[in-house]
Parts: C-alpha cells; sequence; structure tokens
C-alpha cells in the first residue's frame, strides 16, 4: 500500500497526530470491535465506586489508535512487529498526542528492517509507549 | 490454580471476517483502505478481538488475583505481512514465562507472560499474540 516517499532513516519522525477529546462512545465502540466488555470502561457509577474519577478508556483501545498511527507512517501490510507497555490511564476529554521516531534500519535479504519508538501522550503524562517493526522495500 | 510454564491451552478456530476488520478499523479511526474489502489486512492488534473465539476452556491459567491484576505489557508479532480476511487460523494459548520482581512497597510482583501462536491451514506460524501479566504486591506486605 502506501509506500513512504522519502527515505527512512535513523532519526526520521513521524508525522505528530492527536486523537480526541476522547469520548466514552469512542471506548463503548472499542469494547465492541475487541470484545472488551470490562465495565470500568462505560460504567462511570462501578469506575467510581472503584476508586477511579471516572471510566477511562481500555489501554488496549489507546493501543489500536497508536498502532494506526504507526501504520498510516509505513504501511499497514509491512507491520512485522507492534509491542506496547500501558503506563496511565486516559479518561474521557483527553487528546492524546502521538509520536514517533525511527530507531534502526538493519538491512535484510527481503529489504530493510525499520524499528520505530511510538509514545501517546496526554499534556505531558506518557499514557503508553510502544516500539514497533516494518520490512520496507529495499 | 495457575498453569505452570509450557502449558498449552487446547487449540481453538479464528477466522478472520472483513466485517470485523472494517469495525475494528473504526474503533481505531483509521481510513486506511487497506483494512477495508475482502483483501483486508489485520490492524496490528486486530487478533486482541480473537478471544471472540477462544472457548473459556482453551485459557491458560494465570492464576493471579484478579483486584490486583494488571496488563503490563502487549505485542504483536507477525512472521510475513498481517493475516488478511478470509484466513482460517488455528490458535493456542501457552504459558511463555513467569518471573517475579520485589515490589516498590515490599511484597513481590509476579510477572506471567502468556503467548498466543495462530497458524496456518498448512500449519505455518503467521503471528504471535504475547501479553505480560502483573499481579501488584499485596498491600501490608513486607514493608
Amino acid at each position: 500500500m502506501s509506500a513512504p516517499s522519502t527515505a527512512v532513516e535513523v532519526g526520521t519522525e513521524a508525522p505528530a497526530r492527536e486523537f480526541g477529546p476522547l469520548t466514552r462512545q469512542m471506548f463503548v465502540r472499542y469494547s465492541g470491535a475487541s470484545g472488551d466488555l470490562n465495565p470500568m470502561h462505560y460504567d462511570d457509577e462501578m469506575a467510581r465506586s472503584a476508586g477511579y474519577p471516572s471510566v477511562f478508556s481500555q489501554g488496549m483501545h489507546v493501543a489500536a489508535l497508536l498502532a494506526g498511527y504507526a501504520t498510516d507512517w509505513l504501511g499497514a501490510e509491512r507491520v512485522r512487529r507492534f509491542g506496547v507497555r500501558f503506563r496511565d490511564q486516559v479518561y474521557p476529554g483527553d487528546v492524546l498526542s502521538c509520536s514517533g521516531v525511527v530507531t534502526d534500519t538493519a538491512p535484510r535479504p527481503d529489504g530493510v528492517l525499520v524499528t520505530v519508538a511510538l509514545a501517546a501522550k496526554v499534556d505531558e503524562r506518557t499514557a503508553l509507549t510502544a516500539t514497533a517493526d516494518f520490512l520496507l522495500p529495499g | 490454580m495457575s498453569a505452570p510454564v509450557g502449558t498449552r491451552g487446547e487449540e481453538f478456530e479464528v477466522v478472520v471476517e472483513r466485517g470485523k476488520i472494517a469495525e475494528f478499523a473504526a474503533a481505531m479511526q483509521s481510513a486506511d483502505p487497506a483494512y477495508r474489502g475482502a483483501e483486508a489486512v489485520v490492524p496490528p492488534t486486530f487478533l486482541a478481538s480473537s478471544a471472540f473465539w477462544r472457548p473459556d476452556s482453551a485459557r491458560v491459567a494465570v492464576g493471579f488475583d484478579r483486584r490486583r491484576l494488571l496488563h503490563g505489557e502487549q505485542e504483536y508479532v507477525f512472521h510475513g505481512p498481517p493475516p488478511r480476511a478470509g484466513a482460517r487460523l488455528r490458535a493456542v494459548e501457552r504459558v511463555e514465562d513467569r518471573y517475579a520482581k520485589p515490589g516498590k512497597r515490599g511484597g513481590e510482583m509476579r510477572f506471567c507472560v502468556v503467548v498466543t501462536e495462530f497458524r496456518d491451514a498448512e500449519g505455518t506460524l503467521v503471528a504471535e499474540a504475547r501479553g505480560t501479566f502483573i499481579e501488584r504486591a499485596a498491600a501490608g506486605g513486607a514493608a
């Protein structure tokens, strides 16, 4: 699919992108899509009784947004690995700021394996970090 | 009950459906045409939805206290282009690793790594999902 038109080398940055403000409807849509029906993500009363200020996003929902950000950049069919680390909660009204940078490139017989580091932040708070590998044409 | 390292669950079928891919892409706010149509490829975290296909009996027992359970990390590995709509995969969970670290306020944090292997009709490993689950140290541990 969409090939990156410019050279990809260590230090190359993805175009910044924001998601949000996030809504409860987005959490519910992810619940349905993924099958994660944990009520902490759509039942405010239950979330408050567990000590949270309100419902909060599924970590895997934020992971999916960051994954789409990465494949928009380097190609949906070229991804070979995507790994996330969950760091902090994301609440309705939050705006996620996504960033990505190339951290390694390794030539292989079938192309160049490009490793990237990705992050999703709410203001200065890091909600999720990820690394991913993409196999690009050599 | 917690399954020891090396435990494998029973195999289950996962059918990759184009409508489910499109629904997942909508939830990830992606308009990428690669995620639509008869040739749609799965998004990087799509295999999370394979839970729809997994009978409870196919799960390996992490065995952690749910009140202290955290999902720490999640990784997807693709041994080639990600699977496409129409793929019929065979999936199996296995316990890859267990380890423990001292908790910040005493006690012990326990970790369990569960891998789900996805194979095509020929038995070739096409994708793996690797989840790291954490059981926080019990309150009032050896502080």
